[in-house]
């Protein structure tokens, strides 16, 4: 299974803020579409950065009034990406290794979507529920 | 009025496709004990089972033995099925609207992709898929033909459709007279002359895609040798870091399976495989409008920024003269007359299953989807299980926030009428287990596991209806 097969059942949005707005917005952004990241992209729609709630909350130790501060200032600017065509399996190592939670995945150089480490885990699980079940009929039929 | 799924109102849900997503989801709305469903499960063709009946090759019976759990679901009460009825032709989307109160369209991955290369439509070079659904006797398939007079054939992909194609191609006539292949395609592989089948992948033997009992089976077959280039079957170093990284046993074990045909010498069967990896096909090299070869790319591996591996072309090219060419690098969905469809992907537009409208992204009311139309074409049969189980769940949380669709006809007798008005010859799932009954009759005579029909005039002659 691939990047692209979540991609897939996920509705295609992309939830993407500036790198000049404000942290205020970037957190209104986040509350109404209940996601924990936002893909930062600039004026020229290049890919900036991510902005992740853990960027905020550790911002927010040091600085209590931060909700005016640009995006640019608090994102995360050293991105791993993935592409539609990445296998999960891979693709799962890497985000634990690395403790990355929300994966933004670029095709060529423009942004087709963001897969979160949950989305990665359902994906997994879905597939080897699959092959257990599949296994469960084969040694069935053949050990009736 | 009150909410539906009671004996008084039960709700009423269509599924579009009755291959195993279709019957994993009704199975899903079936065994709730809360809610009283009726289930009508529509298919295109006159026979249930999808892919399991043609897309599983003739000689893997133990895992069409799935349809045994597809049978005890279609013997629900509430169950019906409706064959040779196909959406878009015999039912529209406003039908489904004014009978039901949820549509889950299960319709697959229906379309193989494309190669994209010059001379991808000479003669001579056929989808995978093509021959797949031939040789299973699907209906729509049986006036195909393919040029068997060739003696080298290449299949372009290495995932387990790949190892089908090939299996086929180097089987026998006496081993594959023993399965249920099409009567009419084991004539035609009788008459084979092809000797030698290339395997192309373009990545290397730790990514390949098939899986490690399938290409352990392909490399001892009875009637053909298997080799592989040494040079293009040793572990690279990019793979063998993510190997380490992810302690990945199965995809070592795969490697060595494959490592072990490596330089091997012919030990005299009549046909030979052989395995190549790290080249992409540039171009289908024609001669009189027929393939005559496959010019293909060497390719160096890299890791991407997510770690895993891709292959990226050397310039470095060579020929292969092949008379014969299948593509199986992979299946896309093909869109449904009324329903969003999402080309990225070439799926439906969905999100967790829930069919969405293209301008707001909103769920559009009482329309899902699941299996391989809803993710794309990857996983095993059993994969389709917990999607469609995901799919079902969505459906019912709608049920319980009230945001269904009202059908204004919920009759089972409703619907039943227009498809019968539209369609003279409706396939009941008894009609099936009568067919299933005289081919299995028919292969026990042959010592086959079945004789299938592939005609629906058969099949209605069978029936007594013709």
């Amino acid at each position: 299974m691939n990047i692209e097969h979540v991609l897939a059942q996920k509705g295609g949005q992309v939830f993407t803020i500036r790198p000049e707005q404000t942290v205020r917005e970037a957190l209104a952004e986040l509350a109404r579409r209940n996601v924990g990241a936002l893909v930062v992209v600039d004026g020229r729609g290049q890919l900036a950065g991510i902005l992740s709630e853990r960027d905020i909350v550790r911002a927010a130790a040091r600085d209590e009034a931060l909700f005016d501060r640009p995006v640019r200032e608090l994102m995360t600017r050293e991105l791993v990406v993935g592409e539609p065509g990445d296998d999960l399996r891979v693709v799962a190592h890497t985000m634990t290794e690395r403790r990355i939670r929300h994966l933004p995945v670029v095709a060529g150089e423009r942004l087709v979507g963001i897969i979160s480490i949950g989305d990665v885990v359902k994906a997994m699980r879905d597939e080897y529920e699959g092959e257990i079940d599949i296994l469960q009929i084969r040694v069935a039929a053949e050990h009736p | 009025m009150s909410r539906p799924g009671t004996e008084a109102h039960p709700l009423r849900v269509a599924v579009i496709g009755a291959g195993p997503t279709g019957f994993y989801a009704a199975e899903q709305l079936l065994s709730r004990r809360d809610l009283v469903v009726d289930v009508d499960v529509f298919d295109r063709l006159p026979t249930p089972y999808g892919l399991v009946r043609y897309g599983v090759a003739p000689d893997h019976q133990k895992i069409k033995s799935v349809t045994a759990v597809y049978d005890r679901i279609a013997a629900h009460v509430r169950f019906r099925f409706f064959g040779n009825v196909e959406y878009g032709r015999h039912l529209r989307l406003e039908d489904l609207r004014a009978h039901y109160h949820a549509v889950i369209f299960c319709t697959g991955a229906q379309t193989d992709r494309q190669l994209g290369i010059p001379g991808e439509d000479l003669e001579g070079s056929y989808p995978a898929t093509a021959f797949v659904a031939w040789y299973n006797g699907h209906p729509d398939f049986t006036a195909c033909r393919f040029d068997l007079s060739q003696e080298v054939a290449a299949v372009v992909g290495v995932g387990n459709v790949a190892v089908d194609v090939a299996r086929i191609l180097l089987r026998s006539p006496e081993e594959l007279a023993r399965t249920d292949i099409a009567d009419y395609a084991l004539e035609a592989l009788r008459h084979s002359r092809i000797r030698e089948v290339h395997m192309l992948g373009r990545r290397g033997p730790a990514q390949a895609a098939f899986t490690n009992p399938e290409i352990q089976e392909l490399i001892e077959l009875p009637y053909a040798d298997a080799t592989a280039r040494p040079e293009e079957v040793a572990l690279d170093e990019v793979s063998r870091a993510v190997i380490e990284r992810t302690r990945d046993h199965t995809t070592m074990k795969k490697v060595e399976i494959i490592q072990s045909v490596a330089g091997r010498a012919a030990s005299g069967k009549p046909r030979r495989l052989v395995l190549r990896f790290l080249v992409s096909p540039t171009e289908l090299v024609g001669r009189d409008g027929h393939v005559a070869a496959v010019r293909l790319v060497r390719n160096r591996l890299e890791t991407t920024s997510a770690g895993s591996v891709v292959a990226k072309p050397t310039g470095q090219t060579e020929e292969l003269a092949a008379g014969l060419v299948f593509r199986s690098v992979g299946y896309r969905g093909v869109p449904l007359p009324g329903v969003p469809f999402n080309e990225k992907w070439g799926v439906i537009l969905n999100e967790k299953g829930r069919v969405l409208d293209p301008e707001t992204r909103e769920a559009l009311p009482g329309l899902y989807t699941a299996g391989w139309i809803k993710r794309g074409a990857t996983g095993v049969i059993g994969t389709n299980k917990p999607d469609a189980a995901e799919t079902v769940a969505n459906l019912l949380a709608d049920l319980q926030a009230g945001r269904l669709h009202s059908p204004a006809a919920p009759e089972p007798g409703a619907i039943e009428a227009l498809v019968r008005e539209r369609q003279r010859y409706v396939f009941t799932y008894d009609d099936w287990r009568k067919l299933n009954e005289i081919e299995v009759a028919r292969g026990r005579a042959q010592g086959r596991p079945r004789v299938k029909f592939t005609r629906i005039e058969e099949m209605l002659a069978a029936l007594g209806r013709a």
